[in-house]
């Protein structure tokens, strides 16, 4: 594996496979009574969230301490970097102190791979604008792949918000690597311009009409409606995007009981999802988050356990 | 996906050096080990037997057969992965962990043996103590090995052991069993050592 874990790109099938055969074993882990392991001890990573966030933040900081690393929370908020200090200084204050790797979180796309190139010890991409957040793509992935048993010619339909979602990028991606059927659909004003190139090349399909693809589908993906990332009006209501794009109870039952459902979180409950689907037995929505964890562990592991691994 | 892969043979496995185990020693040494350990645990009661992978739940597998011939009473075996506990995890490329998968009964009050090919330098078994020590208690831990070839560079010793082969540190000592590679026999070879243990010898 590279240094630094910036996008998807960065891995090969390889190193998916072997990620996610480390994470099977991290998942046991998480169900022993003593939930550590020795690997990491004496490695230092600090996780610096310059966007508010629950559950990417804790499952880092839980994956860091249960393989025995010294782990930080770094706030933007009520850091130096709320007193005006630029992100270079910010990070290289914090990598001169010794630290393994760098978690980082940001609004701007591109920040990682810029911080990346200023400090010394391995960077996790942990959600940069809209750009990636190659950590979830690999525990949806994970998640789906422990459901379904492969990825091979499976037809994965994501929905939702895709013009502000790095889920979604990143997401298209690996899972079409994986050997996956990927359809995007979202309303037009919600596709991403420069969609059709994209598509053609990395092999998705794009597609306006929900109730025409969720019959086909082996797997749908609900993406949250970013609507704190909105700065126009991108559908006339709440109600309209939801009768046009919602997994709503009427397309649970279109969907049946075996395909599962998949959400990054955080849910606006009512908007995209339906609280039926939400908490339906299919959902695999909590299940991403405890496979969030265990890929997470593997990812530290690999960057950080091996020689060469930066010290 | 997630499963371990399935064994596949070693193509490394040339005839190098020459064969200290043939696959009918092997099979007696497994014999007398599954005797010590009922002599030693006076019968089979709360007995569990934990392979280190690779080849070492293999053998552990072996030596529960050979207890259910004799005693009638099915052991529990599992596995005991020392990948993430080992000292030496900074001076090779990050490796993958394999399986560790404990009987349903877990370990705690049992008499654990632990079950390797090969006893060198001692620093295995003490990342599976370490490894043990994580998943439970166990009234006490044996330990099994098929070969022990001398080297130690912890105060570890074999309860019990299918051949004590003193070799030259610069001999190279290869176990190949038929779950692994095909078929079964320990060589020995006058080689150097690379800087990774080759598969089948412990590090």
């Amino acid at each position: 594996m590279n240094k630094h874990l910036l996008s998807v790109d960065d891995l090969t099938i390889d190193d998916v496979n072997t990620l996610f055969t480390t994470a099977a074993e991290m998942h046991d882990v998480q169900r022993r009574e003593v939930k550590k392991l020795p690997a990491l001890r004496g490695r230092t990573v600090i996780n610096l969230f310059f966007e508010d966030s629950t559950r990417t933040r804790s499952s880092f900081e839980l994956a860091g301490k249960w393989l025995s690393a010294d782990t930080i929370n770094l706030a933007g908020k009520g850091s130096s970097a709320s007193k005006g200090e630029s992100l270079r200084d910010t990070v290289l204050t914090i990598a001169s102190m010794g630290v393994d790797a760098l978690v980082i979180r940001h609004s701007a796309s591109g920040a990682c791979h810029q911080v990346a190139e200023w400090v010394d010890c391995s960077v996790v991409n942990a959600g940069d604008g809209t750009h990636e957040h190659p950590t979830q793509a690999l525990l949806d992935a994970y998640t789906l792949v422990r459901r379904l048993g492969t990825l091979e010619d499976k037809h994965i339909v994501l929905v939702g918000d895709l013009t502000h979602s790095r889920v979604f990028r990143s997401n298209v991606g690996l899972l079409g690597r994986l050997g996956a059927r990927v359809t995007v659909v979202a309303p037009p004003t919600l596709m991403p311009s420069g969609v059709e190139a994209w598509s053609a090349s990395a092999g998705f399909e794009t597609s306006y009409d929900l109730d025409e693809v969720l019959p086909k589908a082996d797997a749908v993906m609900m993406l949250r409606v970013q609507r704190e990332r909105m700065s126009g009006g991108f559908f006339p209501t709440a109600r309209e995007y939801t009768v046009g794009y919602g997994l709503t109870r009427d397309r649970l039952a279109v969907l049946g009981e075996e395909v599962p459902i998949c959400h990054p979180g955080p849910m606006n409950r009512g908007l995209e999802i339906a609280a039926d689907a939400a908490d339906a037995a299919q959902s695999l929505i909590l299940e991403q988050v405890s496979s969030g964890v265990a890929v997470r562990m593997s990812v530290l592991y690999h960057l950080l356990a091996g020689e060469g691994a930066s010290a | 996906m997630c499963a371990q892969p399935a064994p596949v043979p070693d193509q490394s496995a040339d005839p190098i050096g020459r064969v200290v185990l043939d696959a009918r020693d092997i099979a007696r040494a497994l014999t007398r080990i599954s005797h010590e350990i009922l002599e030693r645990n006076k019968g089979a009661d709360n007995l569990v037997l934990l392979g280190i992978p690779t080849r070492g739940v293999g053998l552990a597998h072996r030596i529960a057969e050979r207890i259910a011939e004799t005693e009638g009473v099915a052991v529990p075996v599992g596995s005991l992965d020392i990948t993430l506990y080992r000292d030496d995890l900074r001076r090779h490329p990050a490796r993958g962990p394999q399986h560790t998968e404990v009987p349903p009964g877990g370990i705690d009050g049992t008499t654990v043996v632990l079950v390797d090919d090969v006893l060198y330098s001692g620093r295995t078994v003490r990342a599976a103590l370490d490894a043990l020590a994580d998943l439970g208690r166990p009234d006490a831990v044996r330990l099994a090995v098929l070969v022990d070839r001398g080297h130690r560079e912890l105060p570890v010793r074999a309860d019990h052991v299918g051949k004590n082969l003193p070799s030259a540190r610069s001999e190279r000592v290869m176990v190949r069993l038929a779950e692994t590679d095909g078929h079964d026999e320990v060589r020995i070879a006058d080689r150097p050592e690379p800087a990774t243990a080759p598969k089948g010898e412990d590090a």
